[in-house]
């Protein structure tokens, strides 16, 4: 292994780790105000959001309705109620149809 | 005790895994297309596979490929590293207030397995999440994650066209299964999602900024907004009550 490869490779993953692992130390037994709370509480659902738009629309280069109708799938598979991995399965399945039929 | 202890780990443990099941399907194309691409840009076996195993995060690793075959120095690369993946330390501090009580030794481990996609499951998951869960959810997606990235430097290749290209939706769709539930039952739900879409599409597609920082802010922005709408709302109901 090259040794400027490898110290790249050990200095990505502290840099990776650390922001991973530093809130569990420095909040520790803390307790936060309740705004604070609040905010965290809003997170997973501000995040989604912003992982899911607008990255989806382009998981095809030069098709933007690939990722439309793909979002579409899932959106109605999971408003069906159906598990997450059906979500999953289900709108591979679709543009998979999709690629050989059109 | 003891037994009915180790029964209860066990029993979370393997939610955990279930739980992770979809992100193992989503690594799956990502990896081996990884190991594809860190074949073409130079690295060895070894290097790939090191590279997933202690860095564990998918975006940055694609982009220092694209910066080594620049030929960008070692230290942007890891200055890159760091600002793609410092939106981790908000999903750690969130994590953190959902987490069960455990030794902290316990946590500093498994912090180290949190990604966009073991943070979603675990965060949108009802009630608390246990140190068990964690280590499951976690087993699943890393092992999927470093034994693709190994299988795709070895074989070569990646999967069909027409596969590949329908397998990249999964972790789109794992997000929107994540979100769709709970979107379902609560207009804040809605309106904080709508929110970060919004403020995303804002700033990555009027290229203001780096995709790392995009989604902290986007968050932090959508998240502080509907929490101070919603503490304005409080106050004024409040002192309504007062008079």
């Amino acid at each position: 292994m090259r040794s400027d490869v490898f110290w790249m490779i050990i200095g990505m993953a502290i840099v990776t780790y650390l922001p991973r692992m530093l809130p569990f130390v420095l909040l520790k037994g803390k307790e936060l105000p309740p705004f604070i709370q609040g905010v965290l509480r809003n997170v997973p659902y501000a995040t989604l959001g912003a992982l899911i738009f607008p990255a989806i629309l382009f998981i095809k280069d030069d098709d933007i309705w690939y990722g439309v109708l793909g979002a579409g799938a899932a959106f109605l598979v999971s408003y069906l109620g159906a598990n997450v991995i059906f979500v999953v399965i289900g709108s591979i399945a679709v543009l998979t149809l999709y690629s050989y039929f059109l | 005790m003891t037994d009915l202890a180790i029964g209860k780990v066990t029993s979370s443990f393997r939610k955990g895994v279930q739980g992770g099941l979809s992100i193992g399907i989503g690594y799956f194309p990502i990896a081996l297309t990884f190991g594809l691409l860190a074949k073409t840009s130079g690295l060895s076996i070894y290097e790939t596979v090191l590279m997933s195993l202690i860095v564990f995060a998918g975006a940055s690793q694609y982009i220092s490929l694209s910066l080594i075959s620049y030929g960008t120095g070692i230290f942007e690369i890891i200055l890159t590293t760091f600002i793609v993946n410092i939106r981790h330390f908000l999903m750690s501090a969130t994590l953190n207030e959902k987490a069960e009580e455990d030794r902290i030794i316990n946590k500093i481990i498994y912090a180290f397995g949190i990604t966009d996609e073991t943070f979603s499951v675990a965060a949108t998951k009802d009630g608390t999440v246990s140190t068990g869960y964690m280590f499951g959810l976690i087993s699943i997606s890393y092992l999927s994650w470093v034994i693709f990235s190994g299988v795709g430097h070895l074989i070569g290749a990646s999967l069909p066209h027409t596969l590949q290209e329908s397998m990249g939706v999964a972790l789109y769709a794992m997000f929107i299964g994540l979100l769709v539930p709970s979107l379902k039952k609560s207009t804040k739900v809605f309106l904080l999602s709508i929110l970060g879409a919004v403020f995303n599409s804002i700033f990555t597609l009027g290229q203001m900024m780096a995709q790392g920082w995009s989604i902290v802010l986007s968050t932090l922005l959508s998240a502080i907004l509907i929490e101070s709408i919603e503490y304005i709302k409080k106050r004024v109901r409040g002192e309504v009550n007062e008079k």
